[in-house]
């Protein structure tokens, strides 16, 4: 349980996907200009990267590692996600039309999301087995909606700064990212 | 030039469609790995030889691959070949597998290659998609370089691994780590900006980039948000 909470931290605040891992970076810069859509965004990362980690991990264990294939990692999980993410879509539009409706115009949108294929992979180069693997997912995807929500709502108080011309639209953006990340770099010694 | 002659694909990939500097696109690698000229040298590299077989393949089977499930193919073409660079730079070079770790594998999902693939090799012969995989790629590898070599030398005083700066210089080191990589790519897109308003302002036609659009724009349809 104490190995569990560690990932869990590890990898939502410490290792901070976005901030200090780069990963996710295109949703994070181009949904995060109202609060609302990045933490709708964020509830869809949440739910396809804890299913998409689930299932990664169970093949790598189940199917790759006793057929001795584990070099087609790369592959297999490419592949099973862009599937996996269409499966939940098509799968929530009929069973569940509310999550549909605020979630499902995020989701196409996830599947080049290069966060998914790096939690995949980077359960199995850490070891992690399958719940570990999906508590490190979730967790991911959790520092993700942090990251993006925190980053809507310094961008909704831009919007009345007076920015320098050639620095409007993406550089202040990055520079924001900056700041965050060098506070995000405080939470180093927590594990 | 005459259009998609080696000469002019190879023009096009460096300097005027320039992957780093003009269209703002594989910015993860780009701020992950690029602390210092060597690892971007490396990511560059890795990245261009990628890029110029998946070009060749896709080329090559154009005509056999059905409109529908282009990106699902062009996918699998490319994690093919992301997984035997792995092996050879896991084989031969370790120590820059062991630098670029995680980022080797998510060359998969890097804008460029299937960027290229959707507007280029997929509709083009193979010569020039080969010489626009050469030509995209030394782009990116110069592009990674010159961020990498900024970002050593401020960062910790060297430059591919050498002393450079006086011992009495003393490091920056926060450029070495996360959020000296969101400061350089801050500064690139001001300046670019900045050379884009003073071009409009005396009515020159200005480039298009990606940036500020996110992923919506870079060529790519399994990015801009269209089903597979």
């Amino acid at each position: 349980m104490k190995e569990l909470l560690m990932i869990a931290i590890g990898s939502a605040i410490v290792n901070n996907v976005v901030l200090s891992q780069f990963l996710g970076l295109c949703p994070f810069l181009g949904v995060s200009k109202k609060i609302d859509t990045a933490a709708g965004m964020g509830g869809a990362v949440i739910f396809v990267l804890t299913i998409s980690s689930l299932i990664t991990s169970l093949i790598y264990q189940f199917v790759l590692v006793p057929s001795g294939m584990e070099f087609l990692q790369t592959i297999v999980f490419i592949l099973v996600i862009a599937a996996l993410v269409q499966l939940v879509e098509m799968f929530m539009k009929k069973v569940l039309p509310p999550l549909y409706q605020a979630l499902g115009v995020y989701l196409p949108l996830i599947t080049t999301n290069c966060a998914v294929l790096g939690v995949a992979i980077s359960n199995v180069q850490d070891g992690y087995n399958v719940l570990e693997g999906v508590v490190n997912g979730f967790a991911t995807a959790v520092g993700f909606t942090i990251a993006i929500v925190l980053m809507a709502g310094l961008r909704e108080k831009m919007e009345y700064n007076n920015v320098p011309k050639a620095f409007q639209g993406m550089p202040i953006v990055l520079l924001t990212a900056m700041l965050m990340s060098i506070a995000f770099t405080g939470f180093a010694g927590i594990i | 030039m005459k259009a998609n002659s080696p000469a002019e694909r190879l023009y096009n990939g460096i300097i005027k469609e320039n992957p780093t500097f003009v269209m703002m696109i594989g910015m993860c690698p780009t701020l992950a790995v690029t602390t210092s000229a060597t690892n971007g040298i490396g990511m560059g590299l890795t990245t261009l030889v990628i890029l110029t077989l998946s070009n060749m393949m896709i080329s090559m089977l154009r005509k056999m691959i059905p409109d529908g499930v282009r990106m699902p193919a062009y996918i699998g073409v490319v994690a093919s070949f992301v997984t035997i660079v792995q092996l050879l730079l896991q084989g031969y070079i370790p120590s820059l597998y062991d630098s670029l770790g995680i980022y080797i594998p998510l060359i998969v999902v890097n804008c460029i290659i299937l960027g290229r693939a959707e507007a280029f090799a997929g509709k083009n012969p193979v010569i020039p998609s080969l010489f626009d995989g050469l030509g995209m790629g030394l782009g990116f590898t110069i592009g990674l370089t010159c961020i990498g070599a900024v970002r050593e030398l401020i960062g910790a005083g060297q430059l591919f691994g050498f002393q450079i700066l006086p011992e009495s210089y003393e490091p920056v080191t926060i450029f070495i780590m996360a959020p000296g990589a969101f400061f350089v790519l801050a500064l690139l897109v001001a300046v670019q900006n900045y050379v884009k308003g003073r071009k409009a302002a005396k009515g020159q036609p200005v480039p298009e980039s990606s940036c500020g659009q996110g992923c919506g724009s870079c060529g790519n349809t399994a990015c801009s948000g269209k089903k597979l």
